[in-house]
């Protein structure tokens, strides 16, 4: 059991790349940059492959228990000693250990994320060949990987936050690796505080997990969940579901946390590939699938989950049917393809939904790496309106994006097709009307899927070339470091699909089989919601009836998929410099409300940010920063003034009081009242001598009077 | 003539304090030092009528007998009074000298 038992080695890998990248790296050549960090990948993906194999023959023996590692108590009692209240008032321990654990859910996504990384970091090689501070771009590459492999490994959702918030800086260091670029350091930033809204939400779920499970380990909370303790509907549930949920919104880019991603297209395009396409926006889906437990026990949450995830689909799609960016496009193609899975789990597909992040992690990393190729054909240019007829000239590109664009479309036999195929077909049969609405939600978006994408191929590949002559001629196909992985990837467009073979077409659908540990008793218990024990009790489900429902579903869907490729052919196959786009034609208002996103990004700005005003008043972030600007300059510091005022008055008052007062009264005044005495004094120094005279006079009478009459 | 008056000894007496008034009252309100010494001597020689009227009574009390006190103190004090009136008006003359004036208010260089 080497490769399990040493699991932890997986993660630290990529991460020791990052930290010789981080010390040496600049030292080093660029060969030993491949070398050390390609390398590691490889191991990685090679040390996976092992483990996954050695997982299954352990599970087979092990009754298909998840496998766990604890190496080491991280946070927390280590003696056991209850330190904190549950909400029923049990006293409850706080532990969190870095513990990895590998069950079928963790082994698909640890297969794909090491896979499609190890074939990134292989394209990177020769596409940031010409580029500068490689070493710096292969470090965040590696420490990306690090903290995607703790997501997912992690047994705990504590450690599994630790690799959430890595690989949200990661993606802010990528995004803004041209940093001189102010449009990419503001789309860093963007990533990031969007992120971070959403980190709040899972915080803050965790901690309601934590409050009322007194327990954060899957292992743990699982078992207490489908033990039955908790009511379905259960309120604390339904919050804190809601708010994982609004974690996933932020790092998965559902509405309304979606705006960061299209953003995202400035970092350099094996980034927008591995990150924005296989790997970090697959997190938020990850943790839903991990905490289904949970979200069986809330059908409200999952109700959310799959409108939010429905709404976010055909959203995506509509701003996506005009985008002239190629980058862009694709990335309002993976914000809509992730509103599939999330819808997927909120009708209690999860099987489905993995499925189809596992089948779109391929074709979507195809369609970016094929992206970069073409910009790299194109000498950097990345409008498609100056694009047109590459066919020829980068062949291997085109045939595999082609690949990729009829997986991502739902065409059979390619990949994309199954996993869209059964999304659609659980929203349909989950009971109640809603869910019908949400199956017409997805079915459109379908159809606007296969539209722009294939107006993309046709106005790329296809039709008459409008670039520059200059650019025309350096045309030339990439070199093998990037072809070699595209090949890779079309091979897995083509044949993943057949993992997922459903049923009703007569297949065995192994994927769903392998995910029943993990899933069975949460699916079993939306079935239950659902008022259909009794098929459970009978040991079916539904897609192992083939239901000519289903069958005449399939061809729906694929004739969405037809239809979208027609008219994206009518409208594009011959597309001259200065082409008229169709919706522009028919409708120039919604067409410019498309091309503008909706005003989205500058309702926020209006709202939430503040970097516009409404009139006089700015509200939002830059709002709140205004008002306490104001409040410090004039209410505290008018207070300041305001003491300073007093403290004048109190001297001018002072002062008064001294002269008038204490002068006046005071001092002078005892001057002022002896004067009268002094007049009665001055009488006797007159100096008039008859005045002596008279009152000797008087006072010899006197004498003479009181001796007579005495 | 039945109402003579009998001039009796009262009579002198008051003639003396009358006399005698008037030279205080003099002393106290005349502007002039001449008139001021005058005023003294006029209550001196008040004085001295007094005394001689005394001695006079004593000897119509005592039958005969001569008091002579009485007008012997009387020669006294007229010989008294002219010697003081002598210092006096030398006194008059430095008080000239010393303020071009024989106005007693003027002098009150004793005052506050």
């Amino acid at each position: 059991m080497i490769f399990l038992d040493n699991i932890w080695l997986i993660p630290l890998l990529p991460a020791f790349g990052a930290a010789i990248m981080f010390f040496f790296g600049r030292k080093l050549t660029k060969q030993s940059v491949n070398m050390v960090c390609v390398g590691v990948v490889v191991l990685a993906f090679l040390f996976a492959c092992g483990a996954a194999m050695q997982y299954n023959t352990w599970a087979a023996a092990n009754d298909h228990k998840p496998f766990e590692r604890i190496v080491y108590t991280w946070l927390g009692s280590d003696t056991g000693q209850a330190n904190y209240a549950l909400r029923d008032g049990s006293p409850g321990v706080f532990h969190v250990d870095a513990g990895f654990l590998l069950d079928p859910l963790s082994t698909i996504w640890l297969l794909f994320v090491t896979g499609v990384g190890m074939l990134i970091h292989i394209y990177s090689t020769g596409y940031m060949a010409h580029e500068g501070g490689y070493y710096r771009f292969f470090g965040y590459l590696n420490l990306f990987m690090f903290s995607m492999l703790t997501l997912i490994l992690a047994n705990n959702y504590v450690l599994m936050f630790v690799g959430w918030e890595g690989v949200g800086l990661c993606s802010y260091l990528l995004i803004g690796f041209y940093f001189q670029r102010k449009s990419a350091s503001d789309a860093a930033n963007k990533a990031f505080i969007t992120n971070r809204i959403g980190d709040a939400g899972f915080l803050l779920g965790m901690f309601f997990i934590a409050w009322y499970f007194g327990t954060l380990r899957y292992i743990d909370v699982n078992r207490i969940a489908h033990s039955g303790h908790f009511l379905k509907g259960d309120p604390i549930l339904t919050a804190a579901t809601l708010l994982l949920f609004v974690g996933a919104c932020g790092k998965s880019a559902q509405l309304p946390l979606y705006v960061w991603l299209p953003d995202a297209m400035e970092g350099p395009t094996p980034v927008s590939a591995l990150i924005h396409a296989a790997t970090m926006v697959t997190a938020g889906v990850y943790m839903v699938a991990r905490s289904n437990a949970l979200f069986v026990l809330a059908p409200t949450s999952m109700m959310v989950v799959a409108i939010v995830g429905a709404l976010t689909a055909i959203f995506a799609a509509s701003i996506g049917l005009v985008q002239n960016d190629i980058k862009r496009v694709l990335a309002y193609s993976t914000v809509s393809q992730l509103g599939y899975m999330f819808l997927a789990l909120g009708v209690g597909a999860f099987s489905a939904g993995v499925f189809h992040v596992f089948t779109h992690a391929f074709f979507k990393a195809l369609l970016f790496l094929g992206a970069g190729s073409v910009i790299h054909a194109m000498s950097g240019e990345q409008d498609m309106r100056n694009m047109g007829a590459l066919a020829q000239k980068i062949p291997t590109t085109y045939r595999t994006m082609f690949i990729a664009t009829l997986a991502i479309a739902g065409i059979p036999p390619f990949a994309g097709f199954f996993s869209k195929d059964e999304i659609l077909w659980q929203t349909w049969t989950s009971e109640g009307g809603a869910y019908r609405i949400l199956w017409g939600i997805g079915y459109i978006t379908a159809l606007m899927t296969a539209f722009y994408m294939f107006r993309l191929i046709y106005l790329t590949f296809y039709s008459k070339p409008r670039m520059s002559h200059e650019v025309e001629h350096h045309i030339h196909e990439s070199p093998a470091s990037m072809t070699g992985p595209l090949v890779v990837l079309a091979v897995m467009s083509l044949f993943a699909g057949f993992l997922g073979w459903p049923h009703s077409l007569g297949g065995s659908d192994r994927f769903a089989r392998y995910l029943d540990p993990v899933f069975a008793r949460g699916e079993a218990q939306v079935l239950v919601g659902e008022g259909k024990a009794s098929q459970l009790a009978a040991g079916e489900k539904e897609e192992e009836h083939t239901s000519p429902t289903e069958i005449l579903l399939m061809f729906l869907s694929v004739g969405a998929a037809g239809a979208g490729w027609w008219l994206a052919k009518r409208s594009y196959v011959n597309a001259e410099k200065g082409y008229v786009e169709p919706i522009d034609a028919a409708a120039p208002a919604v067409y410019s409300t498309l091309l503008n996103k909706y005003y989205v990004d500058e309702g926020y700005d209006y709202v939430f940010t503040g970097r516009r005003k409404i009139g006089n008043a700015r509200l939002g972030v830059m709002g709140l920063g205004e008002a306490s600007s104001w409040f410090d300059s004039h209410v505290i510091d008018g207070l300041v003034n305001f003491a300073g005022w007093m403290t004048r008055l109190a001297g001018k008052i002072s002062s008064w009081w001294d002269k008038w007062i204490i002068d006046g009264a005071a001092v002078n005044g005892v001057a002022y009242a002896t004067l009268p005495f002094s007049w009665l004094a001055r009488l006797l120094e007159w100096g008039l001598v008859q005045w002596y005279a008279l009152v000797m006079t008087a006072g010899l009478v006197g004498f003479v009077f009181y001796y007579v009459y005495h | 003539m039945h109402a003579m008056l009998d001039i009796s000894t009262l009579h002198y007496l008051v003639l003396g304090a009358a006399l005698f008034l008037l030279g205080v009252i003099g002393v106290l309100t005349r502007r002039n030092v001449v008139i001021v010494l005058m005023s003294i001597e006029l209550i001196l020689n008040a004085v001295n009528l007094n005394l001689v009227a005394f001695s006079r009574y004593w000897q119509s009390v005592h039958g005969g007998l001569s008091a002579l006190q009485g007008q012997v103190f009387a020669i006294f004090i007229i010989t008294d009074a002219a010697a003081e009136a002598a210092i006096g008006l030398g006194i008059l003359i430095a008080f000239f000298r010393n303020k071009e004036t024989v106005n007693v208010d003027e002098v009150d260089l004793l005052k506050w």
